[in-house]
C-alpha cells in the first residue's frame, strides 16, 4: 500500500496548481524552486487549503474527494506537520508543545514519549519556552510534536531551511534516524538536492504548479 | 475648606467614575472578543457594515450616541421597555446606564486591540493545532485567545481610559444625578457653571489627567509585554 495519493487542481490568484502523484516508499521528496507550489501541496494534504477539484488519499484513507464530496477536517486527517520555522506555540513550554496533540485528543500519555525525546535529544529542554531555544532545537521539538500526535503521514515543509549551515548538519542525522526507525510515511518538501538525496527514496520534481518528473532513488 | 482636599461630592464622583468604567470594561470583554473574532476570522457578506457599526461611536457626536441609547434602552425605548417589563432592568438615569454608555464608547478600542492580535497570529500556527487534533473551539481557546491577551488588555485599558472621560453620551442618556450618574466629567462641567468652583475643577482635572495618563502608560507596557511574549 502506498503512503498517499495526491491529485488536485487549485487556482490561487495568478497561480495554478495542477498536480498528481503517488507517494511510494517511506520518504518522498517534493523538490523544486520556491514558488513552485510545494508548500501549497502540503497545505492541501493537511486540509489547511481546499482544492477546487481533486482527490487525496492518506495511508489508504480518502481524506478529500470532490467526486464524493469528502473533505475531512485537519483534525481528522491525522497528519503530522512540521513547518519551516517550527511554529511552536509561543505561550506553551516545550513539554506542553510536545503533548498538545495527545492532550487535544484526550489520549493517554503517548508510550513513545521518552524514546522520542531521547532520539531528538530534547530531554533537557522540556521546561523551556520556545523563545529560549535555538533554531535547531526548535525544529527538533516541532518534529517531536508532530510524531507524538501519532500521525498517519508526516509532512515536513523545508524543516531545515531556516537553520544555518552548521546547524543543518546537526539536525539531518536526527531526520535520518527517524526515517529509519518510524514506519510513518514522510513527505518532505525541499529545494536543496543534498538533503533530498540523503533522505528520500523517491523525488517528485515540481515546477510552476506541475509535476515535471518522478525519480526513484536507491534505498 | 482646605483647597487641597476632596469634598465628599468629589470623592463620590471619582468613585462613581471608576465604578462605571470598571463595569463598562468588564461587561464588554465577551462581546468585544466575539466582535473581534467575527472581524478577524469570519467571512460573510456585509462585513464592512459590521466594521463600520462597531467604529461608529468613534466618529458620531457622543450626544447622538447618547440619544440613540435613550431611544433604544430608555424606559420606553425599543429594547428598554422589555428590559424593564420582563427583567426589571432599568438603565436610563442609573449608574448602570452610565456604564452602558461608557461601554459603547470604549467598545471600538477594545475590539481593535483584540482584532489586531488575532490578525497577527500566523494562520499556520492555528493550522498546526488543528492538525494535532484540536477541534476549532479548542484551537481558539488554547491558541488564538491566549495569544490575543496582550491585545485584549491594552484594548481594555484604552477603553477604560475612554470610559473615564465619557461625557456627551453619558449626560444625554443618564443625565447628571449626584451619587447616581454624576461622574468626574459631569461634575467638572457642573462646577464650571458656578463662579466659586475653580479649585474643585482644578482638583478633578488633575485626577482625570493622572487616571488617563496612567491608563495610556499601562496600555503601552502591555503592548510591549505582548511583543516579548509573541517573539519566537
Amino acid at each position: 500500500m502506498s503512503g498517499f495519493e495526491f491529485r488536485a487542481r487549485l487556482r490561487l490568484g495568478d497561480f495554478l496548481l495542477d498536480a498528481e502523484f503517488t507517494g511510494e516508499g517511506r520518504v518522498t521528496a517534493l523538490f523544486g524552486p520556491s514558488g513552485s507550489g510545494k508548500s501549497t501541496i502540503l497545505r492541501l494534504i493537511a486540509g489547511l487549503l481546499k482544492p477546487d477539484e481533486g482527490r487525496i488519499v492518506l495511508a489508504g484513507r480518502v481524506v478529500f474527494d470532490t467526486a464524493t464530496r469528502t473533505n475531512l477536517s485537519p483534525r481528522d486527517r491525522h497528519v503530522g506537520l512540521v513547518f519551516q520555522d517550527g511554529l511552536l506555540f509561543p505561550h506553551l513550554s516545550v513539554r506542553q508543545n510536545l503533548l498538545y496533540g495527545p492532550w487535544a485528543r484526550r489520549s493517554p500519555m503517548p508510550a513513545g514519549f521518552d524514546q522520542t525525546v531521547e532520539i531528538l535529544d530534547i530531554a533537557g529542554l522540556l521546561d523551556r519556552a520556545p523563545r529560549h531555544l535555538s533554531g535547531g532545537e526548535r525544529q527538533r521539538v516541532a518534529i517531536g510534536r508532530a510524531l507524538l500526535s501519532d500521525p498517519a503521514v508526516l509532512l515536513m515543509d523545508e524543516p531545515v531551511a531556516a537553520i544555518d549551515q552548521e546547524r543543518r548538519a546537526e539536525i539531518l542525522p536526527y531526520l535520518e534516524t527517524l526515517t529509519r526507525e518510524w514506519p510513518t510515511p514522510l513527505l518532505y518538501v525541499s529545494h536543496a538536492m543534498a538533503e533530498v538525496e540523503r533522505l528520500a527514496q523517491q523525488i517528485i520534481n515540481i515546477r510552476d504548479g506541475r509535476v515535471m518528473s518522478v525519480e526513484a532513488l536507491p534505498a | 475648606m482646605n483647597p487641597n482636599t476632596f469634598s465628599p461630592e468629589e470623592w463620590q464622583a471619582i468613585w462613581l467614575t471608576l465604578k462605571v468604567a470598571i463595569l463598562a470594561v468588564l461587561g464588554s470583554v465577551p462581546f468585544a472578543i466575539g466582535a473581534a473574532w467575527l472581524l478577524s476570522y469570519a467571512r460573510f457578506p456585509g462585513k464592512i457594515f459590521i466594521e463600520a457599526l462597531i467604529s461608529l461611536p468613534l466618529v458620531l457626536p457622543p450626544v447622538v450616541t447618547g440619544y440613540a441609547l435613550l431611544v433604544l434602552l430608555g424606559r420606553h425605548g425599543l429594547i428598554g421597555r422589555f428590559l424593564d417589563r420582563d427583567l426589571g432592568i432599568v438603565l436610563a438615569f442609573r449608574w448602570t446606564g452610565a456604564a452602558v454608555a461608557a461601554a459603547v464608547m470604549g467598545f471600538p478600542f477594545m475590539v481593535r486591540g483584540i482584532r489586531l492580535s488575532f490578525d497577527a497570529i500566523e494562520r499556520d500556527l492555528e493550522g498546526a493545532a488543528a492538525s494535532l487534533g484540536a477541534p476549532g473551539w479548542l484551537v481558539f481557546a488554547t491558541i488564538s485567545l491566549p495569544l490575543a491577551i496582550p491585545g485584549l488588555l491594552s484594548g481594555a485599558v484604552l477603553a477604560f481610559g475612554r470610559s473615564l472621560g465619557e461625557f456627551g453620551a453619558t449626560i444625554t442618556f443618564v443625565s447628571s444625578i449626584p451619587g447616581e450618574t454624576r461622574t468626574i466629567s459631569s461634575t467638572i462641567y457642573g462646577l464650571l457653571q458656578t463662579p466659586e468652583g475653580d479649585s474643585a475643577v482644578l482638583r478633578l482635572c488633575v485626577v482625570s489627567l493622572v487616571l488617563s495618563f496612567g491608563s495610556l502608560i499601562v496600555s503601552e507596557l502591555m503592548i510591549r509585554a505582548g511583543r516579548r511574549r509573541l517573539e519566537r
